[in-house]
């Protein structure tokens, strides 16, 4: 099976859709001509022409907008923000008018449209240019939002964003772009709304999304090799509609939980996954259960300050620990 | 700002369908309109509710001159245009009334109104927030290369919102075929134009996009007829978009909730502007062109009545929605 980018694997998935049906249509700033701020439309342009890969002005809440109306009228945008930071002069598009307008209209007009772009903390971009904002989306009905972790799963789900129907905030991660994986040539689609277990483990439940799920992985290894503790990473993929059934499965059989996210703490998607389980699964818990997120705070520029506030994982592997009774 | 000169147009008594179609069109969303004052005051109809009294023309002239598969796009102040697009008045009312029989199954209500059929893709309530939508509809007709129109309705109040600037770039950058009608009724809430913003001949905006133009009296039905017909024609032959600045006025107050007159605006200058009534200069330029005459016109009158008065009779009698539908219609299946 090939090994290929992240990036790689979007870029594939656009390909397919665009080739499978001719209403997709990309549009952004630098998607065309520049071949992507990330290069993740690289050859599209060439490929589809300049109907189909559209570069747009620095105009997020303009072109989010064009994007709604095209959807409404049976196109099927893909809107890139640059990055999901910029998203936020558009936010009156995603949330007052592609969330609502099936629902307003009493189920008359569907808006499908796949909102897309990267998200989450960078390296030393400052406070503007790193935060995670998903659950801001997950908050809205109307919306689905889906937060991929690895190429397979980046080119399958968004596969089926493009597909669904329905308005979806698909957040690349930032800093997964160069990270890599196997991504089998054929068709294949992931459907939303399904968590995977990454790894398996008896011993406590890690429940991640998008970088996270590499950070969770990471402390997975570590507490199997100097505490023996088997964690097992379960990767969210889509926050709204939330797995809560595979969750509640995976703490059944491990009794403990720890949630990671790169977000801030309050209402956070964390803060969901721990009321579906304290309601799901309160009978088969034998801990309290621990998220690790973000410092609540905006993001420092400054290196160490910025590591500080990421959640690395030592922070997870304490918090494992910690739910296993293992202090010290 | 100066009202725009009007020219009354010379009628042709070989149009006299046309012209009296326009009159009844506009007599029906007054007097649809009324009725939708009273049983807001009877509490039939709720939360917020902007009535269209004395801007009629804009909608009746403007949409005469489209065709029926070119998209529309408005504002909350909308009942009209539904109507003269021609959704039934007993779907629009049961609609303000909440009713499952209403033209959005009761989920919109007045600001969110939707006739997919009829393309009228909604009754948006954000301010300015659905001039990149339409805009949207025009990018996916030329993509379609059909020679279809998205046109859109706002009021005066949007064009110094950023959805506006950025839209009307893009629109005139890609060459998008869409009409943005501006129907300047003078206040936005109880803020003079004059009040709020630097340029208020709005015609005079498009320039910054070296975009086509026109002001029109938009109390004249028959002058928004031809002014958008010529824009119609501009985005249909020369996929170029325009902008129309519709001089008009509005003789309720803001919302249901809003006071008629009071600081904002005095009573003298609503009742001067009642002088240039679009119902009654058309109805007195037919009387003239003897082609309609009073008797005419009371059973014009008396049809729409009917017309209203069904549909209220309906919105009264029509279920509730189901409360299944609550969760309905959140996601296409």
């Amino acid at each position: 099976m090939p090994t290929i980018t992240y990036r790689d694997a979007l870029n594939q998935a656009l390909r397919e859709e665009m080739h499978r049906d001719p209403a997709v249509f990309l549009m952004g700033e630098e998607v065309g001509v520049y071949q992507g701020a990330y290069k993740v439309s690289r050859g599209l342009l060439e490929e589809f022409g300049p109907m189909r890969v559209v570069d747009t002005p620095i105009a997020e809440l303009g072109f989010a907008g064009i994007g709604v109306g095209a959807a409404m009228v049976g196109m099927r945008p893909v809107i890139e923000f640059m990055t999901w930071n910029f998203a936020l002069l558009a936010i009156d598009q995603v949330v007052n008018s592609a969330a609502k307008i099936l629902y307003m209209s009493g189920g008359q007009i569907p808006v499908p449209i796949v909102f897309r772009g990267p998200g989450g903390p960078a390296l030393q971009l400052g406070a503007q240019h790193s935060q995670a904002l998903e659950s801001w989306f997950a908050h809205v009905p109307g919306l689905k939002v889906v937060a991929p972790a690895t190429p397979y799963d980046a080119k399958g789900l968004l596969k089926s964003a493009i597909r669904d129907g329905n308005p979806i905030v698909f957040l690349e991660g930032e800093m997964l772009y160069n990270t890599k994986g196997e991504v089998p040539e054929g068709e294949y689609t992931i459907p939303l709304g399904s968590a995977d277990v990454k790894r398996e483990g008896a011993d406590l439940t890690l429940v991640c999304h998008s970088k996270s799920v590499a950070v969770a992985l990471k402390a997975a290894e570590q507490l199997q090799h100097e505490h023996d503790l088997a964690a097992e990473v379960v990767d969210l993929r889509t926050l709204r509609p939330l797995d809560v059934a595979t969750l509640v499965a995976s703490v059944r059989k491990t009794n403990r939980c720890v949630v990671v996210e790169e977000g801030w703490p309050l209402g956070g998607v964390g803060a969901q996954v721990v009321d579906e389980l304290q309601r799901e699964a309160f009978d088969d818990l034998d801990a309290p259960i621990l998220r690790v997120t973000g410092a609540d705070v905006p993001m420092p520029y400054n290196k160490h300050l910025e590591r500080a506030a990421k959640p690395g994982p030592d922070r997870v592997i304490e918090a494992a620990k910690r739910v296993a009774y293992r202090e010290g | 700002m100066t009202a725009a000169a009007r020219i009354p147009s010379a009628l042709e008594p070989s149009r006299r369908e046309f012209y009296v179609g326009l009159l009844r069109q506009m007599v029906l969303v007054r007097r649809f309109e009324e009725r939708a004052a009273e049983a807001y005051a009877l509490g039939r109809i709720g939360g917020f509710c902007h009535l269209y009294i004395g801007q009629e023309a804009v909608a009746t002239g403007a949409i005469a001159a489209l065709r029926g598969d070119d998209y529309l796009f408005t504002s909350y102040r909308e009942h009209a245009h539904a109507l003269v697009r021609g959704t039934p008045a007993r779907a629009v009312m049961a609609e303000l009334f909440g009713k499952a029989t209403g033209c959005s199954g009761g989920k919109g209500g007045s600001m969110h109104l939707f006739d997919a059929e009829r393309g009228f893709l909604g009754g948006h309530a954000i301010v300015g927030s659905h001039i990149p939508i339409a805009a949207g509809a025009a990018f996916a007709i030329k993509s379609r290369a059909t020679d279809q129109v998205a046109a859109c309705f706002f009021g005066e109040a949007a064009v110094n919102i950023g959805a506006f600037h950025e839209t009307l770039n893009m629109a005139a950058l890609w060459g998008l075929p869409a009409i943005f009608i501006c129907e300047n009724n003078r206040y936005g809430m109880g803020t003079a134009l004059e009040r709020a913003a630097a340029v208020y001949d709005i015609a005079h905006r498009a320039c910054s996009y070296d975009m086509a133009s026109e002001t029109a009296d938009g109390m004249d039905v028959l002058a928004m007829h031809d002014v958008v017909a010529r824009a119609a024609q501009r985005a249909r032959e020369d996929k170029l978009p325009t902008l129309i600045e519709a001089r008009t006025y509005r003789y309720m107050g803001h919302s249901m909730a809003d006071p008629i007159h009071g600081h904002y605006r005095t009573k003298e200058e609503l009742e001067e502007q009642k002088s240039r009534d679009p119902i009654d200069q058309l109805a007195r330029q037919l009387r003239q062109a003897d082609l309609l005459d009073d008797d005419g016109f009371k059973t014009l009158k008396h049809s729409v009545e009917e017309e209203v008065e069904d549909a209220v009779r309906f919105s009264e009698e029509s279920p509730e929605p189901e409360l299944s539908e609550l969760y309905t219609d959140v996601y296409r299946a």
